[in-house]
């Protein structure tokens, strides 16, 4: 079974972020890593390979310093890499995305798609059921757990109150929560293999998409009303504050 | 401007209630406001959903909705969009309207905001970055209708007293192949839902694992009709089950209090409970982001202060 991972490039996900001048995220500050809700997807489908056999392609968009984030897929034994850079793409609203990226999927070999749930900078999350319907296949998101059936997949989908089981024809597209695996970290032999297996850059025109024109542009961005400053106690005193605070709530 | 639409997400229990909070703020945009509610119980939601101002309900109990999610609901809409041309269409953002309206994009060509926090018309809405301390206009442009995920709770829910003319509607099936649920499995909570608690104790990383939350527990129960919550990082830990996550992919909750315990104040974890009345945070670290959005903070060790807190609650409680 051949798995196609998307894998996001995020600025720093721990630091602080960041607009530029023109409102839009800065991603190339040089403090970016692959996102790490990606590294749960790219976990289960190294399991399946290992389990049943076949190669994983990790999938890309974004500056060219995103190859940073295609090399740590590649290093923790995916075997190759397709990542999309562009000038034309940056601050892409969510359908070029889409587009793009289904179109890059295309040219891979693959019986299952992984995406995350959504990113850690943009936390959209419907990138993945936009891009199963352009490639016209099945997807189920928010998957927990995945197994192989028969010719297609069973995966179990959290929902509010529980999970439901459900079943997919190959090829299909699903995303993973995080915490659906456990992500090994890349070892020093999967780092030096990484830098001599196959990575692919492409332009989107280089994919066939030519309209990159935004439907979303950010109008201005404005200060929220900053909250009056609250209270800093320490340690023992804490107690007797708290208290008092959900006796004035009213809720003891 | 054409009709605004809100896609109001149904369970046989009824509707789901960003649903009238969407459609709350649909009539606050002016011009028609109707609804599409797809799925087992949304012909029975219709007179909720008109008594908050829908004027038209596109129903269908369908089991196919439930049990094809997502496509069969997006492909639906595709051919309700074509036969009555809305400028808008508002899903919440959930795992479904999420779903749905992803699907429904791929279809239409339309632009997608998700996330947004208020809307203003079909070509100007608003969101939150970084933790709600920036506030973004957005503009959206192409053709329409264009498509919002509003985060649930961002509006009241209000009635507006209205009637809805309900017209029935039969499920598209999609071409090619879609997933379908074989089986469900809930998950029994115990305690009062977090979504509507007074009072939500919640625990993060720093509890350093499962046991502690026994600890939450005490706490919850003494101060009654408290319920207890948790961050991402304690759920991805396997430490309490996904039905206690609050923040951007769990639950968004306004309780009178919020008491964080072990939590650092991710961004997608304050999201979830920044409308909260008042904010308390414990924390040994006095440089965690959770302090600044608090009315209260605690620098101090948690493993001390929720015991003896319990103890003085019922100590109140008592005398």
């Amino acid at each position: 079974m051949n798995v196609t991972v998307l894998a996001k490039f995020v600025p720093n996900p721990t630091g602080t972020p960041a607009l530029g001048p023109d409102n839009l995220l800065i991603r190339d500050a040089g403090d970016g890593a692959l996102d790490p809700g990606d590294e749960y997807g790219l976990e289960l489908a190294l399991q399946l390979i290992e389990a049943g056999g076949g190669e994983v392609t990790v999938v890309s968009m974004g500056p060219a310093e995103a190859l940073a984030g295609v090399q740590r897929g590649l290093a923790m034994g995916a075997h190759r890499g397709l990542l999309v850079t562009d000038p034309g793409l940056r601050g892409a609203d969510a359908l070029v995305t889409a587009r793009v990226l289904a179109a890059a999927i295309g040219r891979t070999t693959y019986d299952l798609v992984i995406a995350g749930v959504e990113s850690t900078d943009g936390y959209t999350g419907t990138m993945p059921a936009t891009i199963a319907e352009l490639l016209g296949i099945a997807s189920v998101t928010a998957v927990r757990k995945l197994d192989p059936n028969g010719d297609g997949f069973r995966a179990e989908r959290q929902t509010e109150s529980g999970y439901d089981v459900l079943t997919a024809p190959k090829p299909a597209l699903i995303t993973v929560t995080a915490g659906a695996t456990d992500p090994r970290y890349p070892s020093l032999k999967g780092i030096m293999a990484a830098k001599s297996k196959p990575v692919d850059t492409v332009s989107a025109a280089d994919l066939g998409v030519t309209d990159l024109s935004a439907t979303q542009t950010v109008a201005a961005v404005v200060d929220a009303p900053a909250k009056a400053g609250g209270e800093i106690v320490t340690g023992d005193e804490g107690v007797a504050r708290i208290a008092d605070l959900l006796a004035d709530a009213k809720v003891i | 401007m054409g009709a605004t639409w809100v896609y109001a997400e149904v369970t046989p229990d009824g509707v789901h209630p960003s649903a009238l909070e969407l459609l709350t703020k649909a009539r606050a945009l002016g011009g028609e406001v109707e609804a599409v509610a797809l799925g087992p119980g949304a012909t029975g939601a219709a007179s909720e959903l008109g008594a908050h101002g829908a004027g038209i309900v596109y129903a269908s109990d369908d089991q196919t909705f439930a049990d094809q999610p997502g496509r069969t609901a997006a492909h639906t809409l595709h051919w309700l969009i074509s036969q009555h041309t809305p400028s808008l269409i508002l899903f919440p953002g959930t795992y479904e309207g999420r779903d749905v309206a992803g699907c429904l994009q791929a279809l239409t060509g339309s632009t997608l905001m998700a996330n947004a926090t208020d809307v203003e018309s079909s070509s100007r809405a608003r969101t939150e970055i970084f933790g709600g301390t920036k506030i973004v206009e957005v503009d959206l442009a192409g053709r329409e209708p264009r498509l919002v995920l509003v985060r649930p709770k961002s509006f009241p829910a209000e009635p507006s007293g209205g009637t809805a003319e309900v017209v029935a509607v039969d499920a598209v099936t999609p071409p090619g192949p879609t997933a379908t649920v074989v089986e469900r499995h809930a998950e029994a909570a115990s305690g009062p839902k977090l979504e509507e608690a007074n009072v939500v104790v919640a625990g993060g990383r720093g509890l350093g694992g499962p046991e502690p939350f026994a600890m939450l527990d005490d706490l919850a129960a003494a101060i009654g009709g408290a319920a207890v919550g948790a961050s991402r990082a304690a759920v991805d830990a396997g430490w309490v089950p996904y039905a206690y996550q609050v923040g951007q992919t769990g639950k968004t909750v306004k309780p009178e209090v919020y008491i964080a315990a072990g939590i650092s104040g991710a961004l997608q974890h304050v999201v979830g409970m920044k409308g909260a009345k008042r904010i308390v945070a414990i924390n040994k670290d006095a440089d965690a982001p959770i302090l600044k959005i608090a009315d209260l903070g605690v620098v101090g060790d948690l493993f001390q202060i929720i015991p003896a807190l319990t103890e003085e609650v019922r100590r109140r409680a008592s005398s």
